[in-house]
């Protein structure tokens, strides 16, 4: 489903950094994969080329079949919005929006306004037990609250591929433990493949397999389940 | 261990201060918000400097012209009888009476005259030693055929000392020799003369028009002038030097308040600026804020750290402002004269003069406008929840939700309720501050208005425009940040368009109504020494070609102890339909055989004097006063001070007046007006008199209107510039506040085009939203001048007109530079980096 290949990614003007030096990656369809690493080592920056939001200076980026490389910022922009789904730190759910438009947003920017995909919005948000929530506004939510909106953003248009970053950065360990448990349900119910970019053990513990990142390139720690 | 409190403040000021250099672009929208301030500041004091020399100039002529009489005592513009000068020089109480006879005097072939004094110099040496010239023979004051002229009056006629100076009496020249230089006020332009030769060579024989008094030790100048002014007759009164000074002043203090409003004006709308910059400033810094809050910094503190902030910014828009303001105010009394085009300074120009009370007072006003715009933002700082502002999460805090609606309700009742208020010493100040009030009042229902607008808007198809809407649906007091500004230069351009064009072209029609005939003649403009006498006047009506010719005879009158006076027009008119001649407004009566004659008076002359029609007035005619009916009111809006019509045949026969000043020419039916006007020029004199067409007058009428209102223009122009930047500067910061968000809507698959479609669409709404409601306000507000602010002023009424075309133009304008500046503030939002702002803390 995800392949990268000698992946290289340098950062910075006059003192460059070079973030990603060789890096390859092979994810199976259906995986939900765990990366951990120390803070800088790219992490984020291994999301956002999967995602087609950065560009490697060398190297091969292969998502759901396609080659990134050829496609423009408009093209990219297409694909993640129709095959990926994301899950951030800070929740980012629209604060002027309502949770049920919230959402509803990535099937509304993919077009599909149908009757039956009010439906799926209301099916997401019974799947994160916010069913009663559809109308409310996002400041009333507490923050485990929101991240489970965030989880039903992330899959209500079916995405191959959902990409986590410290979806727990935020959250006491109670919520933390709830909002991973419902992420891989979620991802599991619909055979997406995820990746989960995370600092904590007890996130990782929740994925088919972990990957460490380091300075010189990704060590497969195992299956942590 | 204390803290060191000067260590603790410097930490304190760059906690807070040092965030207008850490977040992008919050140092150049503050450098906006000084250069607005600045402006606002430069306005206002360019109008004060103005005004402070025009007052300056007014004071300085009068205490030439009055020097040291304690009392002055005058009549109409045709003078009294000097038979009254040896009866006050015999009065116990005066120590020297110098009579003086001053006259307006015609240059022939120019457009303009000199003001022209005759005085006695032994006389005028102790009491106008200022009036008195520099003689090399003695005996040239005395002479009938030397005049003596000031330094400006020399320089602007190009003469010298033992040049020959033409003017004109009647349509003959009168031929004088420059003997010297008077000096006083060196900026006048004047000449002086003996007052016996002027009385002969001007043919006022016997007539005077002003006796200077001083009095002797030990009278008391109130008590003085009460017994002398009972002793005087109809239209002849006693008056301090002081009140005639103070009497012209009045009649421009209108003009100048009206400009130092609009100068207020723009300084407003740069306040308004400070509050958006300063509230989106506080908004960006809510989480350093709430990390100092917890810290234990206090809410006053953190208060008074914001109100500081917009302290700076006014000292630093101040100083700039000052300097600009002198500036602007040299550039434009050197282009558009002292009066700013309005003619009441004919002939002067002199240099500026520094205004320190002004230049403290303005400054003040642009320090004081930056901390009251920064105050609100600085109260909402402190009362911010801190736990709130630290919650992680996109759950941003709705500044000033909340805002109670009835506040905003509440200002414009009040507003509407100062209409109703009479003026104060002529000022229309309830009037302005109606106008304030109400534009405070749409301001604070901004939010709601903007709400209700923006819920008619049908629901879009495009996910970027729903979006948008959706964004500043939800926000409405952000909105009101980034429109508060533009809406109150809108509302104000608007108000002053629909003014304009209601004055305009009332102007217009009332041109049409006053200039019926085919031809009009005029012996000189403004002038006491250029007529038209009795045998001319027969020529004139016997040149082939003319139909028929009414003539008219201006003269002024003096018509309380206050010597408030009113122009009397005699004219030929028919009695029982005056309507053909003079734009009747209101009700109008026909006097009875028994009833006294009818006079029609303009709507000044009515306001000033409190005249009703059907009232009986009395006129000093002749030394006399004479009854008239009043019999109609009419629009005016050539002469501010009054004006009152009456039949000329009977002005004659009161008076033995046979001058006229102007005649109206109607031509044979066939008979070119080109053929006439050669024929008119071919009378004895007739190569000084101006003929013109009343298309021509028309022309000159509308052009003199528009050099009038083109300092307003300017000041409009600005109000709406400080607003568009205001809009652009808030959508600039609104802009890099919701990097995060454009950053997730990336994610979510947004492309860049979609994101800037977002941001045009939210500039056109707020647009759409800040020109209905701006435009709207501006009728409102517009309603307020023309039936308000003008008539308290200046006694003028207009028809409403609503220039469609040009507030059109105005709104499709505003409307498509916003939407490009919205567009180009969010650029940075489509910028690859905006990707990574989801990862930002703040």
């Amino acid at each position: 489903m995800i392949r990268l290949s000698d992946i290289r990614k340098t950062f910075g003007g006059a003192s460059r950094r070079v973030v990603l030096d060789g890096l390859s990656l092979h994810v199976e369809a259906g995986e939900f994969i765990a990366v951990r690493g120390e803070s800088g080592v790219g992490k984020s920056t291994l999301l956002n080329l999967i995602a087609g939001l950065d560009r490697p200076d060398a190297g091969s980026v292969v998502v759901a079949g396609v080659d990134l490389a050829p496609l423009d910022d408009d093209a990219l922009t297409r694909l993640r919005r129709e095959r990926i789904g994301f899950v951030f730190q800070a929740f980012h759910i629209l604060p002027y929006l309502t949770v049920a438009q919230n959402v509803a947003l990535p099937l509304v920017l993919n077009g599909r306004r149908a009757a039956g995909e009010e439906g799926r919005v209301l099916e997401m948000l019974e799947g994160v037990a916010l069913a009663d929530r559809a109308e409310s506004a996002p400041r009333e939510l507490s923050g485990g609250e929101l991240q489970r909106v965030a989880i039903a953003r992330a899959l209500v248009h079916r995405p191959a591929i959902v990409l986590a970053d410290e979806p727990t950065g935020n959250l006491d360990p109670a919520s933390a433990a709830e909002v991973i448990e419902l992420l891989r349900l979620a991802v599991k119910q619909q055979g997406a493949t995820a990746i989960l970019v995370t600092h904590s053990p007890v996130a990782a513990a929740s994925a088919d397999r972990v990957l460490v990142m380091r300075a010189d390139g990704m060590v497969d720690a195992g299956n942590a389940r | 261990m204390h803290a060191d409190p000067a260590l603790t403040r410097v930490s304190l000021a760059r906690a807070t201060l040092g965030g207008f250099a850490a977040f992008p672009g919050t140092t150049g929208r503050a450098l906006v918000a000084v250069c607005a301030v600045a402006l606002g500041v430069a306005l206002g004091f360019a109008v004060q400097l103005i005004n402070h020399t025009a007052v300056s100039e007014f004071n300085a002529a009068f205490a030439t012209l009055s020097g040291d009489a304690d009392l002055q005592v005058q009549g109409g513009r045709s003078g009294f009888p000097e038979e009254l000068y040896p009866r006050l020089a015999r009065d116990a109480a005066v120590a020297v009476a110098s009579p003086v006879l001053q006259l307006e005097a015609t240059l022939p072939g120019a457009d303009e005259t000199l003001t022209l004094i005759g005085i006695d110099v032994l006389r005028a040496a102790a009491v106008t030693p200022g009036l008195v010239g520099e003689v090399q023979d003695r005996f040239d004051a005395l002479r009938p055929d030397t005049v003596f002229l000031t330094p400006a009056a020399l320089a602007s006629l190009a003469r010298r000392r033992g040049d020959t100076l033409t003017l004109q009496n009647g349509l003959d020249p009168v031929e004088l020799r420059i003997a010297g230089v008077v000096h006083g006020n060196g900026e006048a332009r004047m000449g002086v003369m003996d007052i016996g030769g002027m009385q002969d060579r001007f043919a006022r024989a016997g007539r005077i028009t002003r006796i200077d008094l001083r009095l002797r030790p030990g009278f008391d100048v109130k008590r003085t002038r009460e017994r002398l002014a009972r002793m005087m007759p109809a239209g002849v009164s006693v008056v301090s030097p002081r009140s005639n000074a103070e009497s012209t002043e009045r009649l421009t203090r209108a003009y100048r308040v009206n400009l130092d409003v609009l100068a207020l004006v723009a300084l407003f709308t740069g306040a308004l600026l400070v509050f958006s910059t300063q509230a989106l400033a506080v908004l960006r810094r809510r989480v350093p804020f709430a990390v100092l809050r917890s810290l234990g910094l206090t809410r006053g503190a953190l208060m008074r750290l914001v109100v500081r902030e917009g302290a700076v910014l006014g000292v630093l828009g101040a100083l700039a402002g000052l300097a600009l303001g002198f500036a602007i105010a040299t550039l434009a009394t050197r282009w558009f004269g002292l009066d700013l085009g309005a003619g009441f300074f004919r002939g002067r120009a002199p240099g500026i003069a520094m205004d320190w009370t002004g230049a403290a007072l303005f400054g003040a006003c642009g320090v004081a406008a930056a901390m009251l715009g920064s105050v609100a933002p600085a109260r909402d700082a402190a009362r911010a929840p801190p736990a709130l502002a630290l919650k992680a999460g996109d759950v941003d805090v709705e500044w000033g939700r909340g805002r109670s609606v009835w506040l905003g309700v509440a200002a414009c009742v009040a507003g509407a309720g100062a209409t109703l208020l009479p003026p104060v010493h002529d000022l229309p100040l309830f009037g302005y501050l109606a106008i304030a009030l109400l534009l405070l009042g749409t301001l604070g229902l901004l939010p709601a208005l903007s709400a209700l607008l923006l819920a008619g808007v049908p629901r879009p198809r495009a996910p970027a425009v729903a979006l948008a809407l959706a964004q500043i649906r939800h926000t409405p007091a952000q909105s009101t940040l980034s429109l508060a500004a533009m809406v109150a230069g809108v509302s104000l351009m608007a108000a002053m368009a629909i003014m304009v064009a209601s004055f305009r072209g009332s102007l217009e029609t009332w041109l049409d109504e006053v200039l019926p005939a085919d031809l009009y003649v005029r012996a000189g403009a403004g002038s006491d020494t250029a007529y038209l006498t009795p045998p001319l006047q027969a020529q004139l009506e016997r040149v082939p070609g003319v139909a028929r010719v009414e003539f008219l005879r201006a003269t002024s009158l003096a018509l309380d102890d206050d010597a408030r006076r009113v122009t009397l027009l005699a004219r030929d008119i028919d009695p029982h339909r005056p309507m053909d001649r003079l734009a009747l407004i209101g009700p109008t009566v026909t006097p009875g055989a028994n009833d006294p004659p009818p006079a029609w008076v303009s709507e000044a002359a009515a306001d000033r004097f409190g005249w009703h029609v059907g009232e009986t007035i009395r006129l000093p005619l002749a030394e006399r006063l004479e009854p008239f009916t009043v019999a109609g009111v009419w629009r005016d809006y050539a002469r501010q001070q009054g004006a009152i019509v009456v039949e000329r045949a009977l002005y004659t026969r009161l008076t033995g007046d046979a001058w006229v000043n102007d005649a109206a020419v109607w031509l044979a039916r066939d008979a070119r007006a080109a053929d006439i006007e050669r024929a008119l020029r071919a009378l004895p004199g007739g190569d000084r008199v101006d003929v013109a067409t009343p298309g021509e007058l028309r022309a000159v009428s509308l052009r003199i209107f528009d050099r009038t209102f083109a300092v307003t223009y300017a000041l409009e122009a600005v109000a709406v510039l400080i607003g568009l930047t205001g809009l652009s500067s808030a959508f600039g910061a609104l802009v890099l506040r919701r990097r995060r968000e454009f950053g997730v809507l990336r994610h979510l698959g947004l492309t860049r085009r979609q994101i800037g479609t977002m941001l045009a669409t939210a500039g056109l709404l707020l647009a759409g939203v800040g020109a209905v409601v701006g435009i709207a306000l501006g009728f409102v507000i517009a309603l307020i001048l023309i039936h308000v602010v003008n008539r308290q002023s200046f006694h003028w009424s207009m028809d409403l007109a609503i220039p469609w075309v040009g507030l059109a133009a105005l709104a499709a304008a505003l409307l498509a530079l916003a939407t490009v500046t919205a567009w180009l503030s969010g650029r940075a939002a489509m910028r690859d980096d905006v990707v990574r702002a989801v990862k930002d803390d703040w």
